[in-house]
């Protein structure tokens, strides 16, 4: 009894491995490729066992920087915009709750679930207008727009945790609502701030949609560099795996760093 | 509404220093930046919805009524691309559900390696979708050097040209990789939410394993489970990445979802009218879904 319990539990600890082997592959995958030479990355059959060479990634480098540059402002800028925003009206909603600021939160809510082709032709259209299409600004405007009710939100939840005591003795000292602003709800939840900050900079940093749309060249991030790649029939793959490696470590490592808030942040709050 | 939140009932007035600030004051700054990037933009989507209104042909812009939801809704091309954004989202959301809460009941158990191979999972929800799209189009599924044919080819199959043939399915593979991890992330949090004493207590009643996922894993689980088909619906309803690095949409419209459609009428045709109104239908479709699971979320709030 006690041996077959061993042996099936060891056999489900397999069979856990083998599918997480799997579901790694594409990006072993990609990443193996990205130090081969490009006549190994498309060999039929294909190469297990090489020399690495660093070659793509000097090649990747060449064109990959005015892209990554716009991906780092684009992302960085919007993530600081919304946090600009989005941490006074959390601070309010937390502890200066009204009897609307339920429905404030979910109106909140619900612009998020606003599908990004519901807004874009006028977008597209008053861009033109004002010059926005193909610049930096704009992109960092649409992205403010997708990360504040997550910053609201998020930041909420961390500050309706702060003991209400605090801002009690803090009243009875006379402090405003700018000090308490400053001096309790920002400095107690630093964590909370940290962990909201790199959802926003992932969620920035991977948004497709409205990069290939506003943009094309000047203002192109990473994700419209890397879309260069689609019809690359087996020519350049080192080079695009070179690429897409850089691309995509950044945000594996933060998100491997901030995973118990990715499942709060993905939620809003629903499942902690 | 704020006099009465901030003026201390008990002390007595001492001079405030600092800013001075009504809570109110601090919420509309975020409320008015929504409105008019959401809001506004979305109610002129409406507005040219209504119009046969085309950049390509300027000066011209009649009134038409419901003319372009008429055409969306009755022409077969169309009604086979909003077909294919269901079968995309919902084929997707199932796969994703149940892959991911087997690998959930897989790592709620104790063994070697479990909190490294739980991180190394997520990853590729991580991955940038036009990423995604290009590796897996290229470097997987290319008919000739594609990985996988190679492994067909060396079970004694034929080379697959698999986003040609079978253009949907791929895709759908491709976007479940990428989905399975969230599916697994809220269903693992949810589950580890369940007192080890519940789980103990039905083997002692000596309930077989069916019987313990049936009764006493499976109505903890409710919860996890809406959030993870509410929010998977609603991403999957706008995917559009993955369709612009692999297919464009192809071959035909085997692969074009609404998104990808709006984007080919209004960046391609500059058809504004008939992709307004692709747009609201969105929305609408969205929405529906939306408005479910806003009431799921104020429930789980208040059941804290």
């Amino acid at each position: 009894m006690q041996a077959q319990i061993r042996l099936r539990n060891a056999l489900l600890t397999l069979v856990t491995y083998l599918i997480a082997a799997a579901f790694l592959f594409p990006l072993v995958w990609m990443f193996m490729a990205a130090f081969k030479t490009e006549a190994q990355a498309f060999a039929t059959p294909p190469v297990f066992v090489f020399t690495p060479v660093l070659e793509n990634f000097g090649h990747a480098l060449g064109s990959y920087f005015p892209a990554l540059r716009n991906s780092l402002v684009a992302a960085v800028g919007s993530t600081v915009l919304a946090f600009i925003l989005g941490l006074p009206a959390a601070f309010a909603l937390a502890v200066y709750p009204t009897r609307r600021a339920q429905g404030v939160l979910t109106w909140m809510l619900s612009t998020k679930f606003m599908p990004a082709v519901g807004v874009i032709v006028p977008l597209f259209l008053i861009f033109r207008n004002l010059h926005l299409l193909d610049t930096l600004p704009g992109l960092i405007l649409m992205y403010t727009t997708m990360n504040l009710p997550l910053v609201v939100w998020m930041m909420h939840s961390y500050m309706t945790e702060i003991p209400y005591a605090i801002y009690e003795a803090a009243k009875v000292d006379g402090a405003s609502v700018g000090q308490e602003f400053f001096g309790i709800a920002l400095p107690l939840s630093t964590p909370g701030m940290a962990a909201t900050a790199l959802l926003c900079l992932i969620f920035a940093w991977n948004e497709v949609f409205f990069a290939l749309n506003l943009t094309n060249s000047d203002a192109a991030p990473l994700s419209v560099f890397i879309s260069q790649f689609k019809t690359s029939e087996g020519l350049f793959w080192a080079q695009m795996s070179a690429a897409a490696t850089l691309t995509v470590l950044p945000v594996l490592i933060f998100g491997w760093i901030a995973q118990r808030q990715l499942v709060r942040g993905l939620s809003f709050g629903a499942v902690k | 509404m704020t006099a009465a939140a901030t003026t201390p009932a008990t002390s007595a007035p001492t001079p405030r220093r600092g800013l001075r600030l009504s809570p109110a004051a601090l919420i509309w700054p975020a409320m008015l930046y929504l409105i008019l990037t959401t809001q506004v933009p979305f109610f002129m989507t409406v507005y040219y919805s209504f119009f046969r209104y085309n950049l390509a042909i300027p000066g011209s812009r009649p009134f038409v009524g419901f003319a372009n939801y008429q055409n969306l809704l009755t022409d077969p091309q169309n009604l086979h691309i909003l077909w294919n954004t269901v079968v995309l989202a919902g084929g997707t959301l199932i796969l994703t559900l149940i892959i991911g809460a087997a690998l959930a009941l897989l790592l709620n158990r104790d063994f070697p390696g479990r909190a490294l191979l739980r991180t190394l999972l997520i990853s590729s929800f991580l991955i940038m979708p036009v990423v995604t799209a290009v590796v897996w189009k290229n470097m997987l599924m290319n008919p000739v050097f594609g990985f996988f044919s190679w492994v067909v080819t060396g079970l004694g199959g034929h080379p697959v040209d698999w986003l040609t043939q079978y253009p949907m399915a791929s895709v759908i593979a491709m976007i479940t990789w990428e989905w399975t991890p969230f599916a697994m992330l809220i269903l693992l949090t949810g589950l580890q939410s369940l007192p080890d004493e519940q789980l103990e207590a039905a083997r002692l009643d000596g309930a077989s394993p069916w019987q313990e996922f049936r009764y006493v894993v499976l109505p903890h689980w409710t919860q996890a489970i809406q959030v993870v088909v509410l929010m998977e619906t609603i991403a999957l309803l706008q995917v559009y990445g993955e369709i612009y690095g692999s297919t464009s949409g192809g071959p035909g419209v085997a692969t074009t979802n609404l998104p990808y459609f709006i984007y080919q009428k209004a960046f391609a045709e500059y058809n504004i009218g008939l992709a307004s109104a692709a747009g609201v239908i969105t929305v609408i479709l969205t929405n529906v879904l939306a408005a479910y699971m806003l009431r799921l979320l104020t429930r789980a709030g208040r059941g804290e």
